[in-house]
């Protein structure tokens, strides 16, 4: 599962992000050692399109996600948005860039400051960059709140803890949407919320993204969460993408053995239906010192030599469907690439 | 002093939980702001003079023990303790005051601006903490009393340097509590700035633990200025409640023979001390926001 191929990526006008060779390490003290949290992945987002990134706890979803914002910045890679080299900029330009991006984040209760009242954490965006007269700022803030459906009289009295989590995803939202960003990255935004509570949240996320024009990164772990509202999805595992398809196209016809693994874990709600059960042993390597050749190859069930020594890149198997694998359910094998740089 | 949580009631219209301070607080409170009062009318109070001896040849030699004329009683002196315990508020609230605003301006500013920016100014700052911590206090507060000219000032900026450690450390740790939640985060990805953050995000969060710990340190700097006092170490000119206490304990005989003179000014601490500390407490609870889990 290779994150160094790029033939995924478009050439079209209409691309908003284009993130190339992502790389995210953390140091683990004075150790030496580090935490491959992101190793070099690639990916791009149209406008007005919603990239889906799944994969289980710990690939580096999240960590891509948090990247994109410089928050902190990546080790290296490169990240343009709307034309902008985003790793490159500091200070105030930083600042004002971010403004275009927003986020919205996992746990609902702690992405509001529990001692300010609703209205006003909506309004510290506005109030931050000085947009409008006061007056002007609090009808945009009214505005946007019953747009998202919460009551702005009893959001300018409130705090956040006197909501419940999908009020409080949704004062996110609209605190995101003040500052009419072109990009939403969700981060997880129903993973923490009861399961009737996250169809609401999604299917607000949509309306909002056709009313706006937004376009959505929407990171998950669960993909029957993410098939719904993504345009595309990439996969990824320890670290590295190992398929980007048309979301459709993923569900019905998986091309990476740990897609399908992925893709058999979302329970059938009907018990008639022989489920078809596929497992992977063990837990995913440590990031600190990730395996050599494929990532996945400690627990792939088609794992071969050549898995543990050649790292596959990302190639086309069908027409905007492209795996990192060796040996893909489809497609046939990667053909041997030339040995030595 | 009670740690149970403040009472609570459930208003049935709308079944929200109303959280109550309850009685004890508000007398606490009662008692502190009599006692701010007075430390800041005593001059202008209808009182007897704290210096003058009264000295009343009928009634044989002083002390006097409390009378209708004396409440308090009167020291060897002759001079009125009812007075001179109301005068010893001024000082011995003052100097607790300034002493906690000082820790408080000091310790609490480089500790949440290390537990904000942490690195190498954390690292300073945690080091500096540690060296002050390990000084014995009172031996640090009682060296720096005897080597310089005791006043009100410099007593109380004593006692502030020994209280910026404690506080700076609590500051700190409050601080890292937040700096890491995803509302600070929420916060920079909307273009504020680490000053914005630090004000806006941060300290209303920090806050409220410093609060009460504001009023604890505050009984504990009465108390320290109380022990110099009783060392003959605190503010040179002047009456304060140690001041007063040493003079009425001076002797196993006074105690004795004139417990009142000790007795009234140590009523006062004390009760001046248990109120901080219960007030503290009940403030911590009440503003304990219940961060609500899904």
């Amino acid at each position: 599962m290779a994150g160094t191929g790029k033939a995924h990526l478009r050439n079209s006008d209409d691309v908003l992000l284009r993130v190339e060779d992502l790389v995210v390490e953390f140091p683990i003290g004075r150790t030496g050692l580090k935490v491959n949290a992101v190793s070099g992945i690639s990916f791009d987002v149209l406008k007005g399109e919603t990239l889906g990134i799944v994969g289980e706890s710990g690939c580096g979803k999240s960590t891509t996600g948090r990247a994109i914002m410089q928050l902190p910045s990546p080790t290296s890679g490169s990240i343009v948005f709307d034309g902008t080299e985003l790793t490159s900029l500091s200070g105030e330009s930083m600042r004002e860039a971010r403004t275009k991006i927003q986020m919205i984040f996992q746990d609902p209760i702690s992405s509001l400051n529990p001692r300010r009242k609703v209205r006003d954490i909506v309004l510290e965006p506005l109030s931050i960059w000085n947009r409008g007269t006061k007056a002007e700022q609090l009808a945009a803030v009214d505005k946007i709140l019953e747009h998202v459906g919460i009551d702005p009289q009893r959001a300018a009295e409130s705090q956040p803890h006197q909501f419940s989590g999908g009020q409080c995803q949704r004062i996110s939202i609209a605190r995101s949407l003040v500052l009419d960003p072109k990009m939403i990255i969700c981060d997880e935004p129903v993973s923490a919320l009861d399961v009737s509570v996250q169809a609401q949240v999604v299917n607000l996320l949509e309306d909002l993204k056709k009313e706006f024009g937004l376009t959505l990164v929407f990171i998950a772990h669960d993909l029957a969460v993410v098939k719904n509202i993504s345009d595309r999805i990439a996969v990824m595992y320890l670290g590295k993408i190992c398929e980007v398809s048309g979301s459709d196209d993923l569900y019905r016809n998986p091309a990476h053995p740990y897609t399908d693994v992925l893709l058999s874990a979302i329970p059938v709600p009907d018990p008639t239906v022989a489920v078809k059960k596929i497992s992977v042993e063990g837990e995913p390597p440590s990031p600190v010192s990730p395996p050599d050749g494929c990532r996945f190859n400690t627990r792939c069930p088609n794992a071969s030599d050549r898995c543990r020594s050649e790292e596959p890149t990302l190639r086309e198997v069908e027409p905007g469907h492209f795996v990192a694998c060796h040996h893909p359910l489809f497609g046939g094998e990667a053909p041997v690439a030339v040995r030595g740089n | 002093m009670s740690t149970d949580s403040p009472d609570t009631t459930v208003n049935p219209d709308d079944g929200i939980v109303k959280k109550k301070l309850g009685v004890g607080f508000w007398i606490c409170v009662i008692w502190l702001g009599l006692m701010v009062l007075v430390a800041l009318f005593t001059p202008y109070l209808p009182l007897k003079s704290p210096t003058k001896n009264y000295l009343d040849p009928s009634n044989g030699r002083p002390p006097y023990s409390p009378s209708w004329k004396h409440w308090f009683g009167t020291d060897k002196d002759a001079r009125d303790v009812f007075a001179r315990s109301l005068h010893g508020a001024r000082i011995s609230l003052a100097v607790g005051f300034s002493a906690i605003t000082a820790g408080f301006l000091i310790g609490g500013t480089i500790g949440v601006i290390s537990g904000y920016f942490r690195g190498w100014l954390d690292r300073i700052s945690s080091f500096v903490f540690i060296v002050l911590l390990s000084f014995p206090s009172l031996v640090l507060a009682i060296l720096l009393t005897s080597l310089i000219e005791r006043s009100l000032m410099t007593i109380s900026l004593v006692l502030g340097l020994l209280s910026i450690a404690p506080v700076g450390r609590l500051a700190r740790a409050a601080t890292l509590q937040y700096a890491d939640r995803e509302f600070v985060l929420a916060a920079r990805q909307i273009g504020a700035t680490d000053r914005r953050i630090i004000i806006k995000e941060i300290l209303p969060n920090v806050a409220i633990p410093m609060s009460s710990l504001a009023l604890l340190g505050m009984a504990v700097a009465v108390v320290a200025e109380g022990g110099l006092a009783f060392l003959g170490l605190s503010v040179e000119k002047g009456i304060t409640w140690g001041g007063l206490i040493q003079l009425g304990s001076d002797s196993a005989r006074t105690l004795e023979t004139a417990p009142w003179i000790s007795f009234f000014p140590i009523l006062m601490l004390f009760l001046t001390v248990l109120s901080l500390n219960f007030a503290g407490d009940r403030l911590r609870t009440f503003f304990d926001v219940k961060e609500m889990t899904l």
